[in-house]
């Protein structure tokens, strides 16, 4: 038990808040680009012709049925290591920000979780009752405007059971972050104090542990959230 | 080139072999997982939702870590104890089959909990009533229904599972993320973009297999659906 002490020595508990730190700002950051990038890429997908749904199609199809590792490894290793990539690195927007691993990780995870969103919304869109679509034509909507007022929100609401495991799902596949040399995220704080101090169970437990009132903290957050924006289809009680 | 691609294909029986291990060890906790949550024990229950609960909360890169690192030291302490100078390496490939076995199992958990539940109860007092032992019951009546509830998330499980065996490559072992990592790394400056190129291979290795494997779950879900009415629009 004497060897958990070493885990809250302050160098140590150092390690894990910078980790902390930089596990929360790979998620947000993923998560808040992806979010953006899935309400275009989505209105793509359903939109009905070929040349706007197919590359998209493609797109979550490739994301989807590969591991985020090769992704990672893919941007990392791949991009990021090309010569004539590094020769403009130092100087020519965008390849500048190629030069960060921490930029690299953003980069595989947004696109990895936009893809799976898309399909998500996607799917959310398709199931818009066909009674709300009706009234808003017989309202005089014009096609974006019902789109952006009536479809989106909507399914925007629906998503949200299905997105928070998403969220989940992230918050754990930042842990990947700790493959890309040089980058400090919460599991590469366990993997150096096992390196220092030849300890396995004590640091990855801690980890796990942080990992563990993280993933219940935003179950949490989006309990809370479908409670707000999902009242409307709730069962009604008696009373 | 050639060469380089030919090596990364080797690992594609490692790949399917740690993948299809796991799948085994995911099934069988996975039932058992079931049978605790839904047993009248509340003991058993308590530890049915423990583990599915606890394992889920966790990343799998951590538990990995955790068992194949925490498991090493644990084997060298017991063989320090009885004299030994340490223990035996663990061998990788069974690390890796037993946690992504011990991971999914806890998704599959919940995979077989409700497809259990969505057998009508009268079919299993059905069988009761004619006398057949429980587990008679379960494996003759319960089981072969339960099937086609359990395909759809069953078949995602699997598709994220295999995409999890990437994760083996970290504690060393020779699947086919490994090999392209370092095809990439032995060619560079030898070939222009390598590790772009043996990514993007290694990615359709995996895009193949998820892509034969769903094939094949859907024909096996159309099999087990061939006794059900749909309605028609």
């Amino acid at each position: 038990m004497d060897k958990f002490a070493i885990i809250f020595e302050p160098q140590n508990l150092q390690l894990y808040a910078t980790g902390l730190v930089a596990t929360l700002e790979l998620l947000i950051i993923s998560l808040v680009a992806g979010a953006l990038l899935t309400v275009p890429l989505t209105l793509m997908r359903v939109s009905g012709k070929a040349w706007l749904s197919s590359p998209v199609w493609l797109f979550t199809y490739v994301v989807r049925g590969t591991p985020l590792l090769i992704q990672v490894y893919f941007i990392y290793y791949g991009i990021a290591q090309l010569e004539w990539v590094q020769a403009l690195w130092d100087t020519v927007w965008p390849w500048t920000l190629f030069k960060d691993p921490f930029f690299c990780a953003v980069l595989a995870f947004t696109l990895n979780t936009s893809a799976y969103t898309v399909e998500m919304l996607a799917g959310a869109i398709r199931e818009t009752p066909a009674g709300e679509i009706e009234a808003a034509q017989a309202a005089g909507f014009s096609h974006w405007n019902m789109m952006f007022r009536l479809v989106l929100p909507s399914a925007l609401r629906r998503t949200l059971p299905g997105y928070s495991n998403e969220v989940v799902m992230m918050l754990h596949a930042t842990s990947l972050a700790s493959v890309v040399p040089s980058l400090y995220d919460l599991t590469n704080a366990a993997y150096a104090i096992y390196k220092t101090y030849y300890l396995a169970f004590q640091p990855f437990i801690m980890v796990a542990v942080l990992y563990f009132v993280l993933t219940f903290a935003l179950v949490y957050v989006f309990r809370l959230l479908e409670r707000r924006f999902l009242a409307y289809l709730r069962p009604q009680g008696h009373g | 080139m050639t060469p380089y691609l030919l090596s990364i294909l080797e690992g594609l029986w490692v790949t399917i072999g740690v993948a299809l291990g796991a799948l085994c060890v995911a099934a069988v906790l996975g039932l058992a997982g079931a049978a605790a949550k839904l047993s009248p024990y509340r003991w058993l229950n308590w530890i049915g939702d423990v583990y599915s609960t606890v394992i889920r909360g966790v990343p799998d890169l951590v538990w990995m870590l955790l068992l194949y690192f925490g498991g090493q030291i644990l084997v060298n302490d017991i063989a320090e104890a009885f004299g030994f100078r340490r223990g035996p390496q663990i061998n990788p490939f069974v690390a890796g089959v037993l946690t992504i076995g011990f991971v999914y199992g806890a998704y599959m958990t919940e995979t077989f909990r409700g497809a259990i539940m969505s057998v009508p109860k009268g079919q299993s007092e059905a069988g009761w009533a004619f006398g057949m032992s429980r587990f008679y019951t379960f494996r003759r009546m319960v089981l072969p229904q339960m099937v086609r509830f359990a395909l759809p998330s069953f078949t995602n499980n699997w598709l994220v599972l295999l995409k999890a065996t990437a994760l083996v490559s970290v504690i060393g072992l020779a699947d086919i993320t490994n090999l392209a990592k370092q095809a990439g790394a032995a060619a560079r400056g030898e070939i222009p973009g390598a590790a772009i190129i043996f990514m993007a291979f290694a990615g359709l290795l995996y895009l193949l297999i998820s892509s034969l494997s769903l094939y094949l779950l859907r024909k096996a879900e159309a099999r087990y659906s061939v006794g059900v009415k749909r309605g028609t629009f």
